[in-house]
């Protein structure tokens, strides 16, 4: 109800939700800050660039070809931006659906990672593509109902706007917005059933996408199950990441958790990695039957077979056994560790699928410009200041008082 | 060269009584050919590596001229097809059965069920019932997945522009609207390329291999390569020689998703509701357990 907020004036409103209780003058002075500096001189380099590719087309700035048509941009931005965005369904997915109520603390920053994630991956593709100002076309004005490339626009649309709808409530508590947020509440466990199960979808339509080029993915890595294998490597990508994105920010953000309520990450980790053993180990096994079932065991022994065993084995077999250690001996750093190789080896298999092992026999080979990683580089750091933003504002790392139990 | 009824006909004799060694399922792929759809059928033992149908080409699309045609060097290196250029035409020196030079020219195949249509998300790409895949550049993107998903590496992406198109050989559909053949076809002074409708190019093809069994490889290129396409080849050396590639099978390229994208509607139906059992299972086991961190109850 309105007339709990005394309407404040409109430049006190600013100083409070904006600039963090500081006036102007010192809100513009704490950005001389290290990580702030950093922050500005990748977008000040980025931007141009940027600017670059639209004016003068992709040929400008990036080292794509007629054989290479994907490059790092759709191999890291999109494809593991994607992957590693899981950790909002992840988490999500385990509170909400098995009740396991104890990840309620991480479940906040999962999902707004998850939200900055497709936001990163939708700004991905609008610096790839073509026309960007027709991504809406295949939503509303011609669907190519055949292609995967339209189940995946419609997913990660829909997605996109569930995981808004999840973060709304963190927004609606920082505007103060109490009854709105109180109505909010009953309406989500439909969305995360909902983004779950469009999670399911469009994780997995991203490996369709490769089914279409058997002649020119390796076999090892085409298979008829790259929908699944993507399907589930997108859920070690989100306890990976989870984990990964908790402990870096429970680190950054310490100031904010409430002391009262200590939330215990290690025990949190520990749980996670047992998932994470389980999951990894699994892959690891429907990889090898991959192989089986292509009857490409004898391709093992060359180059590419080499590199393929790089991945399953050492970021995938390797991070299973570590996390099944660390739950053994209670080890929080070793499932760490263990969670930063599963998240190497998303990105790893990621790019093996879109650009590594594709067209891996030919002539020319891509490689990406210094251009294109700065502006992967770019849409990360966009990603990352953005999420400080949020969170040194909005309450994503705490309950805010009068909201106890809502999350 | 187009046919005329006369050759055809005896074709069809000939034709009927060859039981074509080789290939025995040739009616998987002609099954999705409509019938009268046009085609090319391309006899690599006539050309005579003129280029004229590339000059053809680029004046009937108003693309830029080609690099030297008729030229020798142009031979040297292997050239492919660009986003200004739709076909060219590669020579197989000294590789016929006297040594003698083979060429061959490569365009878009406007396959029957074209993998580059089936991977378009705004179908900018688009078979039409007369034979051509054509590109609706209002459409497109520029996202390149048909550049991925093409067995044969034909649509190219003008990377130097701001506003980029993709493209690749048009079949002259404008022109075949109008009743014109393709400007290639007209133009070939050896006889190397045929315009007609695909049902009887094939049968073209065979009565040749049949015909002179010792000189053709016994095989029509595109009578099933990926599910079968409207262009077609013959040839008397192997067909890797002259550019064309042997990895891509016999699959319908829409085929590779639709296994994919039909679990769409089970995982949409099957999930929500299993995801919800689960839910309530949890819940209420929560509240057996008498837990005090449940939110909506109060
Ligand atoms: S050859 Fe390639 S571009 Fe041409 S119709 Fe077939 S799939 Fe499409
Ligand atoms: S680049 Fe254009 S024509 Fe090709 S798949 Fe994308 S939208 Fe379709």
């Amino acid at each position: 109800m309105s007339s709990v907020i005394a309407m404040p004036s409109r430049t006190e409103w600013l100083q409070d939700k904006m600039f963090m209780g500081l006036s102007l003058r010192d809100y513009v002075k704490s950005f001389l800050n290290p990580t702030d500096i950093v922050i500005g001189l990748i977008l000040v380099t980025g931007f141009p660039i940027i600017a670059a590719r639209f004016m003068y087309g992709l040929g400008a700035v990036t080292n794509l070809s007629q054989s290479n048509p994907w490059g790092l941009w759709i191999a890291f931005d999109v494809a593991c931006g994607v992957a590693l965005a899981a950790g909002g369904y992840t988490v999500a997915c385990a509170v909400a659906i098995f009740g396991l109520k104890e990840y309620t603390p991480i479940m906040r920053p999962a999902v707004l990672t998850g939200m900055l994630g497709y936001l990163l991956v939708v700004l991905g593709l609008f610096v790839d593509l073509g026309r960007p100002w027709r991504l809406p076309y295949p939503l509303f004005w011609s669907a190519g109902t055949t292609s995967v490339m339209y189940e995946l626009a419609w997913c990660v649309c829909l997605y996109l706007v569930v995981l808004i709808f999840e973060f709304l409530p963190a927004v609606l508590e920082w505007l103060g917005l109490k009854e709105l947020r109180m109505k909010l509440a009953k309406l989500s466990i439909g969305a995360i059933v909902l983004g779950i199960s469009l999670s399911t979808l469009h994780q997995s339509s991203l490996g369709s996408l490769f089914l279409l080029a058997p002649t020119k993915l390796h076999p090892l890595w085409y298979s008829p199950f790259l929908p699944f294998f993507f399907f589930v490597s997108s859920i070690s990508a989100g306890i990976g990441m989870v984990i990964v994105e908790s402990t870096i920010s429970h680190r950054a953000f310490h100031d904010q958790l409430d002391p009262k309520k200590p939330v215990d990450i290690d025990k949190l980790t520990l749980g996670l990695a047992k998932g994470g053993a389980l999951i990894l180990f699994s892959i690891f096994f429907l990889r090898l039957q991959g192989v089986a079932d292509g009857g490409h065991w004898n391709l093992l022994a060359t180059p590419m077979g080499a590199w393929f065993l790089v991945e399953i084995v050492g970021f995938i077999l390797v991070p299973s056994l570590l996390f099944a250690w660390a739950v053994r001996y209670r080890n929080v750093l070793l499932a760490r560790i263990a969670a930063v190789m599963t998240v190497l080896g998303i990105i790893l298999n990621r790019f093996n699928v879109s650009w590594l092992a594709f067209r891996w026999d030919a002539p020319d080979r891509y490689v990406p410009t210094v251009a294109e990683v700065i502006v992967s580089i770019t849409i990360v750091t966009i990603g990352v200041a953005l999420f400080r933003w949020i969170v040194n504002r909005m309450p994503v790392m705490y309950e805010k008082p009068g909201y106890e139990g809502l999350h | 060269m187009e046919l005329n009824r006369r050759t055809l006909f005896k074709i069809a004799g000939v034709a009927g009584a060859a039981g074509l060694a080789g290939r025995s399922s040739s009616a998987k792929a002609s099954v999705h050919a409509r019938s009268g759809a046009k085609g090319v059928l391309v006899d690599t033992t006539l050309c005579v590596g003129c280029s004229g149908c590339e000059a053809a080409c680029s004046e009937a699309n108003h693309l830029p001229e080609p690099n030297s045609p008729g030229d020798d060097a142009v031979f040297a290196s292997k050239r492919t097809t660009g986003p200004e250029t739709f076909t060219v035409v590669n020579a197989a020196k000294k590789s016929g059965p006297a040594g003698e030079d083979r060429y061959a020219k490569s365009q878009c195949m406007h396959c029957i069920e074209p993998a580059c249509a089936s991977a378009c998300c705004v179908k900018a790409l688009e078979k039409t019932a007369a034979g051509p895949v054509v590109y609706h550049e209002d459409k497109c993107l520029g996202c390149r997945y048909c550049m991925v998903a093409c067995p044969f590496e034909v649509p190219k992406y003008q990377y130097t522009k701001a506003l980029p198109l993709v493209r690749k050989c048009t079949f002259c559909a404008e022109r075949q609207k109008a009743g014109q053949a393709p400007a290639c076809t007209e133009v070939c002074p050896s006889g190397a390329l045929t315009f007609g409708t695909r049902e009887e190019l094939v049968e073209v093809a065979k009565t040749r291999i049949y015909q002179n069994p010792t000189k053709y490889v016994h095989h029509v290129y595109g009578e099933e390569e990926a599910g079968g396409t409207s262009w077609l080849y013959i040839s008397d050396i192997p067909f890797e020689k002259l550019g064309l590639t042997n990895k891509v099978g016999t699959t319908p390229y829409p085929q590779l998703t639709q296994g994919a994208l039909s679990t769409v509607p089970f995982v949409l139906t099957l999930w929500p509701p299993l995801l919800m059992g689960l839910y309530t299972f949890s819940k209420r086991r929560e509240k057996a357990e008498g837990s005090h961190e449940g939110p909506s109850h109060e």
